[in-house]
């Protein structure tokens, strides 16, 4: 798996490539000091998030890390418009426009900023996701 | 002073009690032996946990599955292992408790007329053609109704055939609606808060994307399919809700109804037409008859499952809905097809069995005719006052009673098996040949075989899982008749996951749009549950109001099936507890308990609808906040 003492470098990790979130994932979960490889126990924490067990609190608290780029703690619009382009893919045609993605923006900012202060903090996101049906089933890998 | 004596005693007191775990003292050993056995039972725990993880079938195949075509591809061979596992419960039932007891206890293959072939067609019993058919040697078998005796218990155990056949029936049925039940009500669970429809945006941006697709190609369709997402729901969002000719589009769509109507009514006419045509031929000499006339009306009812959903299909072109709206259009209009072909085909069934119940009556008569000259002729041979050998007739030369329930039982086997082949067939031929053609020819033709027209198909989950279905509601309609029908049917399911699981991944590519697998995981089981109580109500109807055939099959000679439960109550029963049950369907009693059920259903109803208020209420109280 790893090269030197046993650590699992991004590139490595062959069944993520597809993920679009991987650089994320690996930044979040990485207990090195320059958070680019994951030790074996970060790896465990990696599965035990993502597992069938884990509590939607754990999922949640953790997605939102993911999704928090810059890491401030709140999901401000540069975050949300970094987090759309992940979603549309890479190529040049698939992305959306900047009218449509401003669009977008401020559709989700109008459902889900409660206190109105244009960006989203954790418990606004935890509130988002505990309504949604999908997240569970879908914010899992079981290998 | 007393202080210190106190403590003295407490600290002794705590010594002597935890010694083994001090590491001094008497209980050291005891202490260790204990902790020893603990840790080896926690490792023995964990080492079953991990075994039975490990044992649970073709978890590898559905995870491959699952990271190259997404969950919702997954969830359809999910359900046909769950199936599989409900089907492995009623095999087990009816193997064990039916047809392993004949087979060890029961007389033996010859004995009796009813298990015999009869002298005609002996010549012939034995052909492939005649086996395929489920005639000749496979009809007088364990396999089927006819075979089984009525003596009320066989062994030196006194095993209760008759009764364990009508209990096993009943369990079946039984266990059957209490599993659907139980994954439903798992999967209720699941579902959350049920469809709100307020944080639309955010749920796409945050939970549309599916983290076990490993992929590249799948993930690149997920990307499509997402970034199409919400394109499609901005710009609805943006569009002014612009009333373009209104009348056009319900005139289409009444159209479009129209023609489905049509189309049903036509096959439900072609599968009766089918069902009269094969009762002519069954008069006919069977050598007289191709393949296609004997098979006639499985073929029928196959073929049409096959095409309707494509002419469906083409008529929701004019109808122009949403296309989440347009699926569930099309799965309810092709549940109304296979529903209304499967009630169809009972209908006729039910013909042909009242047709046979006359004939009953008739071949009574002559068989008491034949007895009596056969005594009489008998008794002539010994005008003599002479002891001759006993009266013998071999069972083959008896006479036969028609037996519908075996009738009944062998249409539905011939009809899964049918079903079975064309299943595989159209994979075959549909799937693989068409995935060949478009990879080899593509170098020699002159449009892009891949991209364009024919390309390769997409796996159609909700076709797949309409027909599983369907089958199973054939199986529990057909498996009082015929036991044998869960084994067939075990057979059935493991093949077709092997098949399956090849015939995806070999030529199948994922879906251009990908749907959510995990609302219409309860749809589905929604569906199943009405399959179920549907094809009960007709076995149910038969066992309580037909009368069993006179020749054969374990019940023959009563005047109801269900007559079984009072011979067993006066004969094994000790005389108090017969009149109990006497007492209790008294009639009066009966009605209190049905009132008491009608008020129980309205209570917890009220309470139901009070609960989703209070809830609703909360939700609003929520959003204020």
């Amino acid at each position: 798996m790893g090269g030197s003492g046993s650590r699992l470098s991004k590139e490595l990790l062959a069944e993520y490539q597809a993920n679009p979130f991987k650089e994320r994932i690996c930044r979040v979960f990485s207990t090195s000091p320059a958070k680019d490889s994951l030790s074996f126990e970060d790896f465990l924490d990696l599965l035990s998030v993502f597992s069938d067990t884990a509590t939607p609190d754990i999922k949640s608290h953790y997605a939102f890390r993911i999704f928090d780029f810059d890491d401030d703690g709140t999901l401000n619009r540069e975050d949300l418009s970094r987090l759309v382009n992940c979603l549309t893919g890479e190529g040049e045609d698939t992305r959306l426009s900047a009218s449509e993605m401003k669009q977008l923006i401020d559709n989700i900012l109008e459902e889900s900023d409660i206190d109105r202060d244009g960006t989203i903090n954790l418990s606004e996101f935890q509130h988002v996701i505990s309504r949604s049906p999908d997240f569970a089933s879908s914010f899992k890998i079981v290998l | 002073m007393e202080k210190k004596i106190e403590v003295l005693k407490e600290a002794k007191k705590f010594v002597s009690e935890n010694e083994g775990a001090l590491g001094k003292g008497k209980g050291k050993r005891w202490f260790a032996f204990k902790m020893m056995m603990a840790k080896k039972w926690a490792k023995f725990l964990r080492d079953f946990e991990n075994f039975k993880a490990a044992c649970v079938p073709w978890e590898n195949k559905i995870k491959a599955i699952e990271s190259q075509f997404g969950s919702s591809v997954a969830s359809y061979f999910l359900f046909l292992r769950w199936m599989y596992g409900v089907n492995m419960v009623l095999f087990i039932l009816t193997f064990s408790l039916i047809m392993l007891p004949e087979y060890l206890w029961g007389l033996p293959y010859g004995s009796l007329p009813r298990k015999t072939v009869p002298r005609a067609e002996e010549a012939s019993a034995a052909n492939f053609g005649v086996l395929y058919d489920f005639n000749g040697l496979a009809q007088y078998s364990v396999l089927f109704y006819g075979y089984y005796d009525n003596k009320r218990t066989i062994g030196w155990m006194n095993f209760r055939l008759p009764l364990s056949y009508f209990l096993v029936g009943i369990m079946c049925i039984g266990y059957s609606f209490l599993v659907v039940l139980k994954a439903m009500t798992k999967n209720i669970g699941d579902d959350g808060g049920g469809d709100d429809n307020t944080f639309n945006f955010s749920w796409k941006v945050f939970t549309s994307w599916d983290y076990l697709i490993g992929n590249p190609e799948t993930a690149d369709n997920k990307f499509n399919s997402i970034t199409m997402n919400f394109k499609e729901a901005i710009t609805e969002e943006k569009a002014a809700q612009v009333e373009e000719n209104v009348h056009l589009i319900r005139f289409l769509r009444f159209l479009a109804n129209f023609f489905v109507f049509l189309t049903l009514g036509g096959s439900g006419y072609l599968i009766f037409w089918a069902v009269k045509r094969s009762q002519e031929f069954a008069q006919q000499d069977p050598d007289t008859l191709g393949w296609w006339e004997k098979n006639e009306m499985n073929m029928v009812m196959s073929l049409l499952g096959m095409f309707c959903p494509t002419l469906f299909d083409l008529f929701a072109e004019l109808e122009d809905y949403h296309p989440l709206i347009a699926l569930k259009w099309l799965l309810g209009r092709i549940f109304a097809l296979l529903l209304g072909n499967l009630y169809v085909f009972i209908l006729a069934l039910m013909d042909e069995i009242n047709n046979k119940i006359e004939e009953e009556k008739l071949v009574k008569a002559n068989i008491t005719l034949w007895e009596a000259n056969m005594i009489k002729a008998y008794n002539a041979s010994f005008s003599e006052n002479s002891t001759g050998p006993p009266f013998f007739v071999h069972p083959a030369d008896v006479p036969r009673g028609p037996c519908w329930e075996t009738m009944v039982g062998q249409e539905f086997v011939r009809l899964t098996v049918s079903d079975v082949l064309t299943t595989y067939v159209t994979i075959l031929i549909g799937d693989f040949l068409r995935a060949c053609f478009v990879r080899f020819c593509n170098y020699c033709w002159c449009w892009d075989l891949e991209y364009g027209y024919p390309s390769y198909t997409e796996f159609d989950i909700s076709g797949n899982v309409l027909a599983l279905i369907f089958n199973q509601g054939m199986i529990w309609m057909g498996s009082f008749f015929a036991p044998s029908l869960p084994g067939i049917n075990i057979l059935r399911l493991h093949t077709s996951m092997y098949f399956q699981c090849w015939a995806v991944m070999c030529c199948n590519v994922p879906e251009a749009r990908v749907f959510k697998a995990s609302r219409s995981n309860n749809f589905y089981l929604g569906m199943l549950l009405l399959i179920l109580f549907l094809s009960t109500m007709p076995v149910l109807y038969m066992i309580v109001s037909l009368p069993p055939s006179f020749d054969c099959g374990p019940f023959s000679g009563k005047n109801r099936m269900f007559e079984v439960i009072g011979e067993t109550l006066e004969h094994d029963f000790p005389s108090w507890m017969a009149k109990i049950l006497r007492q209790l369907s008294n009639p009066g009693l009966v009605i209190a308990v049905i009132l008491v059920m009608i008020l129980a259903i309205y209570y917890l109803n009220a309470t139901a609808k009070g609960q989703k208020a209070a809830n609703l209420d909360l939700k609003k109280k929520m959003k204020m906040v």
